[in-house]
């Protein structure tokens, strides 16, 4: 909420400058987000009285105009359609410093020929002395302003807009009257009371009015005024107070409104009297109702929403807009005024589910204080009587379930508990009295109060040891150390941390990237058809439409980002949660997944270009299943999934559970997405890998090893993994080391066949192997390959 | 009998020629071995009469040693000269790069968690986490934040059903861990958030860490003490810190945390607006109500909870500009970080 400075010392003026003021009230917890100047810093402007206009003799839209300073006259050549005889405006005087916009460096008014014509000075419009943004024709000085008196003076120019970011829980500051209160702690000041006269009821007439929704409505007061003169125009020092808070002024009954709800918080509707049919009923809109609103949309009302309405038809959406067809209009002559307290839950949610926010439906949501109504209608019959004249009928009322008084205990020691210091009893009745609470008892250790009607937010003792804090200052409240009981933490040697998986990838050379967790839907069916992902209600944008179920699109994405942008060797990563709908339950499981794409390494001297494949990525994983101490847990096997190559993918399965892929992007997506170079992906489920076998150390063999090699030419559709662990079911319990080192096709290899060589060690615990043990044992290696896949030993 | 010294004669001669080992063994052989012309000579001594043999045996006996230590000395050369011309011409250019695999690196996102992270690590908070796809409750409800209530309209919530959100802030891990457990809890919970909004300082999603203590007798000022304890440790400066009074459905009494500018130790620029402060973290007794929901005795336990956002302090920390390049995985921008 946007304020004027000078219109809160009139409530009360502690002794600060406004710097100080504005840091006060933020380090009392009403945030201030900016401040600015009501005018700009013009000079030697004064009111003048234009004496005479004749037309320009040279110029049709031009006048020449005698203008009076008080003591002289000049010859003002003047533009403006507004200009009249007898009017009193801003006269910029010859010297007078103008500044033109905000940013602009003032300029001098210096004596001109207009058209061949004299102009000493010059009329001023709003615009020109910075009141509004854009204005047409002179601003028009009420005729009581005494001519020659500085505008600054007689406007009172001298003052700040202040801008309020309030938190949600201070609807209480959103006038003035408020804003004074916490004004007044700070400054430990009184302040001043609202002072007016009420009008005089003058007329009998009312309308009577109906709470049916006794909850959702605790109070609804309403007045008849009758013959006002919609064609009078708010007093300046009305509009410049309105102006100042951001609001424009637009007629007299609006702006009344508007002052009210500025100066006491609370929002008022005027209806056109003559538009209302019967009697006035707040209830809940019914399925079907409709109703136009002030600003011309028609909306469909869903049941629940809080309704004004007369004896036929809904009239007002309670406490967020009124109704169009009982608005005010320049033909109206009577109006029936409403001021109501509506309970914040029934408006809240309400006008964002409508998409709308007014001025009323912010307080009402936050609460406005339930027992100023009566004055707050007073306030505005006075104030309309005084602009547009007319006569008052009583004020009607109707009372629902109002809110129930609420009475918090304070123990003084709690105080101390909280905040970690003593604070003198009278200092804490003092700031608790004048933030408006009435204490009702006081045992010296307990402090009972009641919470005034306009604060929402008070309904325990924390709430009231933070008010203390806030205006005893935060600041210098102490501190300390504060670590709770401490006891040595246990690490699970077994659980290897996420930061070392990412350590390990990054010393491969891998580079991690953060995607977002929503992506294209398009993308997604595209690399994952049949994984439908997870959908939001309200994405940011059609792009960022569903939770990924695989981390994959984002990586791909990263790569064609960076692809187009010249990188052409790319290893990238990432870890993060991936969403599949499983029936009604949402699963999260954490992944990791990875790409590659380009050289081996990067391109150096000595001509090293060779491209990545899928053993490479499939070694940095065997690195990743290493740091596990258990790589004998997980099979790699060959299979087809989703965007992968279907003849380079594998599955890795840990104990027969298959935890994630590997392979090369199918290259009919890799077409199809525009990326240039073979990429290679994996996706892991993170929790498997995480897990570490305790190392369990055994003595070593003091006897020699004995190595073979053996050459066998098999059926090339058998994998490498088959062959291996058949040669390990045979190679007898003192194998110690098993590898392929040599895979063939070819010349000299018959076709359909691949030669492949294998190396095997052994060691016995307890003696040397004989040259018999070893010919044994192969021999029994031989007959199970050739039992199994008629595999031969190659000459 | 031949002249023993003009064998010895010939054989320096052609030692001083021999140009490498081999041709210098093959010289060895033939003066020097059995079979050797020097070796002949001292074998015909007996051809000699008695009395010449001692003199002619000493001759030939000295023409093998000058032969030998001609050899010695010339293979000695022949080795040097051959290790000097290997040296030569294994020589490398040294300056050329070395070859290995590239560097990699972590996001700076992680980077700056995990920076967090072990600051508080090391005073014995332990981390949790938590699903992203929350349940209403625990997301708002659990956390004093009903339906309806106006600081919903702070977090623009992402829903995937009425009844579930993309969680809005990291709070709903401390709910859950403290209904699973007793306390005393001193945890931090870092990850992804999301709120429906986007622009040059916002991105609908964005990183969080945040930290509860609950324990016996805990109050505003171990809160304050944690607080700027731990902006010190992770700016590595003791800046000015500052507790302004705010509001949180979860705490009470609330506080924004300012801290004085990195950037221009207060004085005032453009990163800091001008003012000298630096809002960076949002802090304040977890509320009563919050404690009773999650089944922790509220009259006996009591505890403090701050929350900031990592991409918030990264900028600040490795002045990273634009919001929007942290979810952009430039490499050429990542790898500033490696």
């Amino acid at each position: 909420m946007i304020f004027s400075e000078q219109w809160l010392r009139e409530w009360v003026s502690p002794n600060l400058e406004t710097q100080e003021l504005v840091d006060e009230l933020t380090m009392a917890g009403l945030e201030v987000d900016g401040s600015s100047p009501v005018a700009r810093e013009f000079q030697g402007i004064v009111v003048g009285l234009v004496e005479a206009v004749e037309p320009h003799p040279d110029a049709d839209k031009l006048s020449l105009c005698s203008v009076s300073d008080g003591t002289e006259s000049f010859q003002v050549v003047c533009g403006a359609p507004n200009v009249r005889a007898g009017l009193k405006v801003p006269f910029a005087k010859l010297n007078a410093k103008i500044i033109e916009s905000t940013d602009a460096k003032p300029f001098k008014i210096k004596k001109a020929k207009i058209r061949g014509v004299e102009s000493n000075g010059m009329l001023c419009s709003s615009e020109e002395l910075g009141l509004e943004e854009k204005s047409d024709g002179l601003l028009e000085l009420p005729e009581q302003a005494e001519v020659g008196m500085d505008v600054r003076d007689y406007l009172q120019l001298d003052d700040m807009s202040i801008e309020l970011d309030l938190t949600p829980n201070r609807g209480d500051c959103l006038g003035m009257i408020g804003l004074a209160r916490e004004v007044g702690v700070i400054g430990r000041q009184d302040v001043k009371p609202l002072e007016f006269t009420p009008a005089t009821e003058s007329i009998a007439d009312k309308i009577e009015i109906k709470i049916t929704a006794k909850d959702a409505c605790p109070r609804y007061l309403g007045r008849v005024i009758r013959n006002i003169n919609l064609n009078s125009e708010s007093p300046l020092w009305m509009q410049e107070k309105l102006r100042r808070c951001g609001l424009r002024s637009i007629d007299p009954v609006v702006d009344v409104t508007n002052f009210v709800l500025m100066e006491l918080g609370q929002p008022m509707h005027a209806f056109d009297l003559a538009k209302l049919e019967g009697h006035i009923d707040v209830r809940l809109a019914t399925k079907g109702e409709k109703l136009e609103l002030l600003d011309g949309k028609e909306v469909e009302l869903t049941p629940g929403t809080l309704l004004i309405t007369d004896a036929k038809k809904p009239v007002a959406m309670a406490g967020i807009m009124g109704g169009m067809a009982t608005s005010v209009s320049d033909q109206t002559q009577d109006v029936f005024l409403e001021c109501a307290f509506f309970a914040p839950l029934d408006i809240a949610g309400k006008a964002r589910a409508y998409g709308m926010h007014t001025d009323a439906s912010h307080r009402y949501e936050r609460g406005v204080d339930y027992q100023l109504q009566q004055t707050a209608m007073e306030r505005a019959t006075q104030l309309l009587l005084d602009i547009c004249g007319g006569e008052a009928g009583p004020i009607t009322s109707a009372v629902g379930n109002l809110p129930e008084p609420v009475e918090v205990a304070l123990k003084y020691g709690s105080i101390k508990n909280l905040l970690g210091i003593e604070m003198e009893q009278a200092e804490v009745k003092d700031i608790l009295g004048r933030l408006g609470f009435d204490l009702a008892s006081d045992d010296g250790e307990t402090l009972m109060v009641s919470v005034p009607s306009f604060r929402f937010d008070v309904t325990i003792e924390a709430d009231l040891i933070e008010e203390l804090a806030r205006i005893y200052g935060y600041n210098k409240l102490p501190q300390t150390g504060g670590l709770g009981n401490q006891s040595l933490a246990s690490k699970p040697e077994s659980h290897i941390e996420l930061s070392q998986i990412r350590q390990q990838l990054v010393a491969l050379g891998y580079q991690e990237v953060v995607t977002y967790s929503f992506i294209e839907p398009s993308l997604a069916d595209t690399l994952f058809p049949d994984q439908p992902g997870v959908a939001l209600q309200n994405p940011i944008s059609a792009d960022m439409a569903v939770m990924r179920s695989s981390i994959l699109p984002g990586l791909i994405s990263t790569l064609k980002y960076n692809e187009n942008r010249q990188q052409d060797r790319i290893r990238i990563f990432e870890s993060g949660l991936v969403f599949k709908q499983k029936g009604n339950d949402i699963e999260q499981t954490p992944m990791l997944a990875g790409l590659i794409s380009g050289n081996k390494m990067p391109v150096n001297w000595s001509n090293n270009k060779e491209i990545s494949d899928f053993f490479d990525v499939k070694g940095d994983i065997e690195a990743l299943l290493s740091m596990g101490l258990e790589s004998d847990r997980y099979n790699f096997a060959p299979t087809n999934y989703a965007c992968f190559h279907s003849g380079q993918c594998a599955s890795l399965s840990k104990d027969g559970e298959i935890i994630g892929h590997i392979g090369a992007l199918h290259p009919a997506l890799q077409r199809k997405l525009g990326i240039t170079a073979n990429c290679y992906l994996f996706e892991l489920e993170l929790s498997p890998l995480q897990l570490r076998k305790l190392p369990a150390a055994s003595a070593l063999s003091r006897f020699p090893e004995v190595s073979r090699d053996l050459a066998i030419l098999i059926d090339s559709d058998y994998s490498s993994g088959e062959i291996l662990s058949n040669v390990r079911d045979n190679a007898g319990e003192y194998l110690t080391e098993l590898r392929i080192f040599d895979v063939y096709q070819g010349d000299g290899v018959e076709k359909g066949k691949k030669s492949v060589a294998l190396g095997l060690t052994w060691q016995h615990p307890s003696r040397t192997l004989s040259e018999d043990d070893v010919n044994k044992i192969i021999s029994n290696c031989v007959n199970g390959l050739q039992d199994k896949f008629n595999a031969n030993l190659r000459n | 009998m031949a002249d023993p010294n003009s064998l010895l004669a010939e054989a320096l001669q052609a030692i001083e020629g021999s140009s490498d080992e081999k041709s210098l063994e093959s010289l060895r052989v033939h003066y020097l071995g059995k079979k050797g012309t020097l070796t002949a000579l001292l074998k015909s001594l007996g051809q000699l009469p008695p009395e010449e043999r001692p003199e002619a045996g000493e001759r030939i006996n000295i023409a093998k040693q000058q032969v030998q230590q001609a050899i010695e000395t010339r293979k000695t050369s022949l080795v040097e000269e051959s290790l000097s011309a290997q040296l030569s011409s294994e020589a490398i250019d040294v300056t050329l790069p070395g070859r290995r695999q590239s560097q990699g690196g972590l996001h700076p996102i992680t980077i700056t968690i995990d920076r967090i992270t072990s600051i508080f690590e090391t005073s014995g908070y332990d981390v949790a986490e938590g699903p992203e796809i929350e349940d209403d409750y625990h997301n708002f409800e659990a956390l004093n934040i009903p339906s309806h209530h106006p600081a919903r309209a702070m977090h623009d919530t992402f829903y995937v059903s009425p009844g579930t959100v993309l969680r809005t802030h990291t709070s709903p891990v401390q709910v859950r861990v403290m209904e699973g457990g007793e306390p005393p809890f001193r945890m931090i919970c870092p990850g992804r958030v999301y709120r429906c909004d986007s622009d040059l300082t916002h991105t609908p999603m964005f990183h969080q860490v945040e930290g509860l203590l609950i324990d016996e007798g805990v109050s505003f000022a171990d809160l304050k003490g944690t607080v700027i304890d731990f902006l010190h440790a992770y700016f590595e400066q003791d800046m000015p810190v500052r507790f302004r009074p705010s509001y949180f459905p979860f705490t009470e009494p609330s506080a924004e945390v300012d801290m004085g500018c990195v950037s221009c130790a207060g004085k005032g620029c453009r990163i800091c607006g001008h003012t000298g402060w630096l809002e960076v973290m949002g802090c304040g007794m977890v509320h009563p109500r919050v404690l009773d929901m999650s089944n922790i005795d509220s009259t006996k336990f009591n505890g403090f909870a701050f929350g900031m956002g990592v991409e918030r302090l990264a900028m600040l920390r490795y002045g990273v500009g634009d919001l929007r390049t942290y979810f952009e995985n430039d490499l050429r921008f990542l790898q500033q970080f490696n």
